[in-house]
Parts: C-alpha cells; sequence; structure tokens
C-alpha cells in the first residue's frame, strides 16, 4: 500500500514538473509565432535599406537604424572583446590568489549592473562633458556590458586546456607569453568565441543603455561624434506612437532584432551543445 | 610569465576594475546635490513633482519592490521545478533539448518581451484574467474577501504591477533554471547512489537532492531577483507608469529604472538631473547587495557540502 502512494507520488511530480516546463516554454513559442506574424509583412527591400520619411510613405525604411545598430555593435565589440580577453587571460594566469577572487567579484558585479545604470554612467562621463550625445557614447556603454561576460568565459575557456598542451608549449623551448598566445590562446578559442558571441549579440538587443548615450537620430550618420539610430531605440520609440504605420515598421524592426539576437543564441548554444557531446 | 606580459594584462584588468569603481565614484558625485537638497525624503518621500521641486522616490522604490518581489514569487516554484525535471526527472533524451530551450528564454531581447507583453498578454489579462481574479478570488458569492479584495483591485486595463511581475518572471527564470540546475548536479553522485539503493523513488532522490542543494537554490533566487530589479525597457512597457504606492495589483505603477528611462531625457533641471542620477545609485546600490548576498549564499554552505 504505501510503496502504491509512494508510485503515485513520484508519477504525479514528476507530471507536474514535466507541466512546469512546458509552461516555461509557453512564452518562447507564442513570443517567436507573434514576431514572425507581425514583423514579417512588414518586411521588403526598401524597408531595410531606405531612411524613414513620412509615417505612412510605404517607402520609409529603417535603413539608418539598420546601419546604426552595425556600427554600435562593432564599436561595442572592438573595445569590449579585447579588454575582456585580456581581463580573463589575467584571471586564468594569474587569478588564483585574493587579488584574482576580488577582480572575480567585480566581473560578477559588472555583469549584474542594470544596463540602464550602465547608460547613465556614461552619459555623466561622456555625454554630459561633451554637451552632446553620440555614437561613441553608445558603443562605450555597450562595451561595458561585453568586458565581464568576456573575461568571466574566456578565463573559463583557458582553465579548460590541459596543462599538458602549456608545457609542451614550455618544453620545446617557447616563453610563457609564447606559450600562453601561439598554444593557450587557440586551444580555447571556441570557448572565447562562444562567450565573446554571446555577449554582443545580447548588447546589439539592449535599448536601455542607448537612450541617454546614442539617443536617436531619423536620418544616415555618417560620424561617431552624433547621435545616432539603432534598432532598438527607433522599435522604443515607434511604438509608442498612435501610427498604425509606425507601429507596423516597430513589428518589422523587431523581427530583424528576434532574428540577429535570437538567432546568434541558437546557432551558439546548439553547436556548443553538439561539440560537447561528442568525446 | 615575461614580467611585460604579466604588467600588461594586469594593468587592463587593474582597467576593468577601475572602471567599476568610476561607476560608484561618478554616480555618488552626481548625486550629491539632489542627496543633500532631499535627504532621505528622496526615498520616503511619496510626492515625484519635479516642476514644484519636490523629489520623493517612494512610489518607484516600492514599485520596483512590489513588480520584482511578485516576479520572484512566480518564478521560483516554477524555476525549481524546471530545474529537477531537467536533472533528476525527465528521461535522459529529453533533458538537453529541454535546458536548451529554457536557456533561450534569455536569448530573447528585453524590448520584444515588453512588446509581446503589451500586445499578447495585456489583452489576456484585461479581458478574461483580471475579471476572473476579481470574481472568483477577491470576491466570493459577491462578498468581498478581505485581504485578497485588495490585493485584486484596480482598473481592469492589463497593464500594470501584475503584467509587469508576469513579465518579469519569465525574464529571470533562465537565470533561476541556470544556477539551481548547476548546484543540483554539484550534489555528489553517491548521494543520489546511496537513495536509489535504500529503495527511494525518483521523485524523492530528487527531493533529497534539492535539499542539499537548497543555498544554491537561494542563490539562484537572489539572482534573478538581482536581475528583475534593474530591468528597464520591458517593465516601462508594460507598468503603465503613474507612480502607484498601494499593493493593488492591477493598478499601473513605476520602477526606479522604469522612472529613468522616461524621465531622464526630459529633465533640463540640475537638480532634477542629480535626483535621477540618485535613483540610480540607489538601484545599482541596491543590486549590489542582492548579488553580494547570492555570491555569500554561495561560497559557504553549498561548497561545503559538495
Amino acid at each position: 500500500m504505501t510503496s502504491f502512494w509512494r508510485k503515485a507520488r513520484n508519477h504525479s511530480f514528476t507530471l507536474l514538473a514535466g507541466l512546469a516546463c512546458a509552461l516555461a516554454l509557453v512564452p518562447l513559442v507564442s513570443i517567436t509565432w507573434y514576431v514572425a506574424a507581425r514583423g514579417i509583412p512588414a518586411l521588403s527591400w526598401s524597408f531595410l535599406t531606405h531612411a524613414p520619411t513620412a509615417p505612412d510613405d510605404p517607402a520609409s525604411g529603417i535603413g539608418p537604424a539598420l546601419a546604426g545598430t552595425g556600427l554600435l555593435v562593432l564599436l561595442a565589440g572592438v573595445l569590449g572583446i579585447p579588454l575582456g580577453i585580456a581581463g580573463g587571460m589575467w584571471l586564468a594566469e594569474h587569478g588564483r590568489n585574493a587579488r584574482g577572487s576580488a577582480f572575480r567579484m567585480v566581473l560578477d558585479a559588472m555583469a549584474a549592473t542594470p544596463s540602464i545604470v550602465t547608460g547613465i554612467f556614461v552619459f555623466t562621463i561622456v555625454v554630459i562633458p561633451q554637451g552632446h550625445f553620440s555614437a561613441f557614447a553608445g558603443g562605450i556603454a555597450l562595451a561595458l556590458m561585453i568586458v565581464p561576460v568576456v573575461a568571466r568565459t574566456t578565463e573559463i575557456a583557458l582553465r579548460g586546456v590541459p596543462d599538458s598542451l602549456r608545457e609542451a608549449g614550455v618544453a620545446l623551448g617557447a616563453t610563457h607569453t609564447r606559450t600562453l598566445f601561439r598554444v593557450a590562446l587557440p586551444a580555447a578559442r571556441t570557448g572565447i568565441l562562444t562567450g565573446s558571441i554571446l555577449a554582443t549579440a545580447r548588447v546589439a538587443g539592449e535599448t536601455a543603455p542607448l537612450l541617454f548615450t546614442a539617443l536617436y537620430a531619423q536620418q544616415w550618420v555618417h560620424s561617431l561624434g552624433k547621435p545616432i539610430a539603432a534598432l532598438p531605440t527607433l522599435i522604443f520609440n515607434y511604438i509608442q506612437q498612435p501610427y498604425p504605420s509606425l507601429q507596423q515598421q516597430a513589428w518589422g524592426a523587431a523581427f530583424l532584432l528576434f532574428v540577429l539576437v535570437f538567432g546568434a543564441n541558437i546557432v551558439v548554444r546548439v553547436s556548443s551543445h553538439l561539440r560537447s557531446r561528442q568525446p | 610569465m615575461d614580467r611585460t606580459t604579466r604588467y600588461a594584462l594586469g594593468a587592463l584588468a587593474a582597467a576593468i576594475a577601475l572602471v567599476f569603481a568610476a561607476i560608484l565614484g561618478v554616480l555618488l558625485s552626481h548625486s550629491v546635490e539632489a542627496l543633500r537638497y532631499s535627504g532621505f525624503r528622496l526615498v520616503t518621500g511619496t510626492t515625484w513633482d519635479p516642476v514644484n521641486g519636490s523629489y520623493g522616490a517612494w512610489g518607484f522604490v516600492f514599485g520596483t519592490l512590489v513588480t520584482s518581489l511578485l516576479a520572484l514569487l512566480l518564478a521560483v516554484p516554477v524555476g525549481i521545478a524546471v530545474a529537477l525535471f531537467l536533472t533528476e526527472l525527465a528521461p535522459r533524451w529529453l533533458r538537453a533539448p529541454m535546458g536548451i530551450l529554457v536557456e533561450l528564454l534569455a536569448g530573447v531581447p528585453s524590448l520584444v518581451y515588453g512588446m509581446w507583453g503589451v500586445f499578447v498578454m495585456a489583452p489576456l489579462l484585461r479581458k478574461p484574467v483580471e475579471p476572473w481574479l476579481d470574481s472568483h478570488v477577491a470576491h466570493m458569492w459577491g462578498h468581498p474577501i478581505p485581504v485578497l479584495s485588495f490585493l485584486f483591485s484596480g482598473p481592469k486595463i492589463g497593464l500594470g504591477f501584475l503584467l509587469a511581475g508576469i513579465v518579469l518572471a519569465i525574464m529571470i527564470l533562465p537565470t533561476i533554471v541556470a544556477i539551481s540546475r548547476d548546484a543540483l548536479l554539484a550534489v555528489p553522485r553517491l548521494e543520489r547512489e546511496a537513495a536509489y539503493a535504500l529503495g527511494a523513488t525518483r521523485w524523492e532522490v530528487a527531493r533529497n537532492a534539492l535539499r542539499s542543494a537548497k543555498a544554491g537554490v537561494f542563490a539562484a533566487s537572489t539572482l534573478g531577483l538581482g536581475r528583475a530589479l534593474g530591468e528597464t525597457i520591458a517593465v516601462t512597457l508594460v507598468i503603465g507608469n503613474v507612480a502607484t504606492v498601494a499593493l493593488r495589483l492591477f493598478a499601473p505603477g513605476q520602477t526606479i529604472a522604469s522612472t529613468l528611462a522616461t524621465q531622464l531625457n526630459e529633465a533640463t533641471e540640475p537638480l532634477f538631473v542629480s535626483s535621477l542620477i540618485a535613483l540610480a545609485l540607489i538601484l545599482f546600490v541596491l543590486t549590489l547587495l542582492v548579488n553580494l548576498g547570492a555570491r555569500l549564499a554561495i561560497e559557504r554552505p553549498w561548497r561545503r557540502s559538495a
């Protein structure tokens, strides 16, 4: 009798946990479906390449915002990824002490800093002194969000490189620096790349850090010193407008952003899972 | 290691740490004016009226706490169940693909969550959910139930505390699941095998593992709380942006982050800007403390037992 109840409880809790898991996936499916259903009809060649004109003009597009996101992400990557890798290298090579754990703590705190706070920080140190918003400030804000993530993944990837590999490098007469750069880093490149792509994809979808740094611009911008549009800020502006055509464009832009950010996540997570399964 | 490389890497690492310290320092220095003007009233005051020089942000602090705690209340039980399912209960072939799908929730941009909240969830709340809660939970046979009738009240427009809590819960779920799962996986295999050897069912083994991993699960929830506190754009879109200082879940509200997102670009008065930066500082310190708490929970009992 007791064994019957224990079995019943076993099955019912397993079922309950399975239902919780299914429940967790409902938003994922719903979001994907809804964004595609509302966004895809808005897409066209002119939508991707033209600058915004009047709200109801069918030839109006989001070209500047698309280019702006590309530029901001590039800037953030160029600034943030090398710095993050350097931080991670230091942690992996010299971080097995109190200074290392203090630095690790700083990185974790940085990663957990609300993105709006990062945006306001850059606003106070770049925008206020310069007296104007700029693409440059937006790139810095995004870079600050990339650094801690890349640093921690670099450390973990480097820690995963077998000591025998480094010893082989040193035994061949290479200096430690050379071994680090020519043996350990290449061996850890997959992990570092994974972390960098995920971190960059995440900031590509961020709105809050751009609100007070890159601000927004309607037209094409040819200078890092001027405010610039990005997909998230364009969507955030359009979605709060009363014009149905602008909302339609916001959904088109949201679909692009979703494909960009979510697509990078799928590719990276699925491929790193498949790799980890191979012996 | 050659000295040059070592110093170069050390200098770059120090630069990163310095930037972090600068966030605290710079926010503090820009907040001085507001803190001197408002003092504790900045947090305790209930009137936010920049035009007439009164800066009381309690409504925003209240909104931040209510939405984050509501999110935690919704996400923690589901998150624990999902983590148990993914590590202990699900058939082995299902674990990895399900795990990836849950992880993917973290890959949806905050803005898209907000738009989905406004266009999909808000209409659902407006029509069946909020009226149903009002007539079946807050009232029974037409009579108001004391606490519940207050809790489930407010304009039934969909936007508000409840929606913000739900959207935040979905957003912090992957964090809670990922860290709880790590904690469960860190439970020694021997412990599981011993339980199975004693004839325990799968669920009983899972429950034991959860007990051993509870510090890790606590840390996971705390980190989830940290994320919810600072979440900006999704909340700004779904919360309605009118400060309410009453625990009415259907009422619109405002959080520190949503206030910053909507007001900083409109602030021209230096005192107004300074007050907003002081709010950013409060938010920053709050998330720092929460993360420190999570870290302490992870570092102490969990590691010793594992």
